[in-house]
């Protein structure tokens, strides 16, 4: 279905995006639109997993009703799987989608008729998402298609990971820093109760959570107290 | 030679499955092998400074982390003081009036030009890369805009360990693959308390007593942990600030 040069010109569009600054919204936009042109299809979505890992839908393209069904199919359906599984779920008839996954009956039923194609987006073993078309009925993706389509899916990956929304890069970059500095207070705390009781480090770190657990706080509080120079006297206390 | 693109260098690096540390290595060795003749190292840092290394090319790369790390200064902590690049095409010319011992540190590994690009996120500055060269000269257009590309993957893979992680809890992969230096935070706290200093002040002196003994800062740190080495308030003296 996809001609070679239409799907040249498509990656050589997302490249081009990819290299300036980065809008994500857009960018998904545009990449889920000429996905759904590239492979003939009658909606396409794309969805992402939020920090609890639950997918949510962030662009979608094509009708509005075989789009609604897409949506249904991440709670329950081809593209939830694809992201459970990281595999891909490949030409997936009405019949059979009603036989698997019958909460998705009534969305199905007014999508159709169609095929349902779902690939996930990952890097490094980790599935980020998933990329579903839903194409009529007489299309058969080739093997080729669905490769072109899990491409397209990889260039998605690659540009979320470059350009998450400054919010979400920034509240992300600062849990990562008040991590690493929890981590260096707990630790020069173990060598400020072993140097002050003359234990080694293991005893200290031991002294380090009891006190904590006595006390009701967060070891690093307590840990960061230790560290200005505030010793807790349960700290001097073997026991 | 073209510039490299973030994209290009996450898809290679991110190739299978490799873990939090092999990930970090292969972005490392990824950039020493883009630019000609260098090495590479990325530091993890946070409000005081260099905490760590997460990744180091053998060789001048890694030699290069590790004198940073036993001075505590150097071309990295100049990048991240100032949130922009430090770029010293002839370590030197330009680098001997600000830390003579690390240009003498490096020299004696074979490394004439170090370049440090902050991996930041807006104001949060996560870390540097450093990239070090047995030759003197600055990078073209080309190598500086691959380098710049190198640090901005770092962040993507950087912030993606942590989204990563926080779905799946347990310790940030950041922070374990700079445990290695646990050591040296203990033993900052534990001089700490022996020179009767604050902790900054403590790491100084642990500093200082690498450089005059020669040694690395981890094997300084190891032996006060051990006990073998302890502080007195009269070794105040190295550096009595």
């Amino acid at each position: 279905m996809a001609e070679p040069q239409d799907a040249a010109r498509v990656f050589v569009e997302l490249a081009d995006a990819l290299v300036g600054p980065l809008d994500v919204v857009d960018f998904l936009h545009l990449l889920t639109d000429r996905s759904g042109s590239l492979l003939g299809a009658r909606a396409t979505g794309l969805a992402l997993a939020d920090q609890r890992g639950s997918l949510q839908l962030m662009a979608r393209a094509g009708e509005a009703d075989p789009a609604a069904f897409l949506e249904q199919q991440l709670l329950s359906g081809p593209g939830r799987d694809v992201f459970t599984t990281g595999v891909a779920v490949v030409d997936v008839d009405l019949e059979a989608v009603l036989e698997r996954w019958p909460a998705l009956a009534g969305a199905a039923r007014e999508a159709a008729p169609g095929r349902v194609t779902a690939v996930p987006l990952r890097w490094r073993g980790t599935v980020l998402g998933s990329l579903a078309v839903l194409v009529p009925v007489q299309v058969r993706l080739s093997r080729g298609d669905v490769a072109v389509g899990q491409a397209l899916a990889d260039v998605a990956t690659l540009g979320l990971l470059q350009a998450r929304s400054t919010q979400e890069q920034t509240a992300l970059s600062e849990q990562l820093q008040t991590a690493l500095q929890d981590r260096i207070v707990v630790e020069q705390a173990k060598g400020v109760v072993a140097a002050t009781t003359g234990t080694p480090i293991r005893e200290a770190f031991r002294r380090l959570r009891r006190t904590a657990r006595r006390r009701g706080v967060p070891l690093t509080e307590l840990a960061a107290a230790v560290v200005d120079g505030r010793l807790d006297e349960d700290l001097l206390d073997g026991s | 030679m073209a510039a490299r693109t973030v994209a290009g260098i996450l898809a290679e690096i991110g190739r299978g499955s490799p873990d939090a540390a092999e990930l970090t290595r292969r972005l490392a060795e990824s950039c020493a092998e883009a630019l000609p003749a260098s090495g590479a190292g990325l530091s993890l840092t946070t409000p005081d400074g260099p905490v760590g290394v997460l990744a180091a090319t053998a060789g001048i790369g890694a030699a290069v982390e590790e004198l940073q790390v036993t001075l505590g200064v150097g071309p990295c902590r100049d990048a991240w003081a100032s949130g922009r690049p430090a770029l010293h095409a002839d370590l030197s010319a330009s680098g001997t009036a600000r830390w003579p011992a690390f240009v003498t540190g490096a020299a004696a590994a074979g490394v004439r030009a170090v370049f440090a690009f902050p991996v930041r996120v807006g104001g949060v500055r996560l870390g540097v890369l450093d990239v070090s060269r047995t030759r003197v000269g600055p990078l073209d257009t080309a190598e500086l805009a691959t380098a710049l590309s190198y640090a901005d993957a770092a962040v993507a893979v950087l912030v993606h360990l942590q989204a990563d992680h926080g779905v799946r809890g347990g310790t940030p992969p950041a922070v374990t693959l700079i445990e290695d230096s646990a050591e040296v935070h203990q033993a900052t706290g534990m001089v700490s308390v022996q020179a009767v200093v604050d902790v900054s002040q403590a790491l100084g002196l642990l500093q200082a007593r690498a450089f005059s003994s020669g040694r690395t800062l981890r094997e300084v740190a190891r032996d006060v942990v051990s006990g073998a080495v302890s502080f007195s308030r009269t070794d105040d003296g190295i550096d009595d600030r």
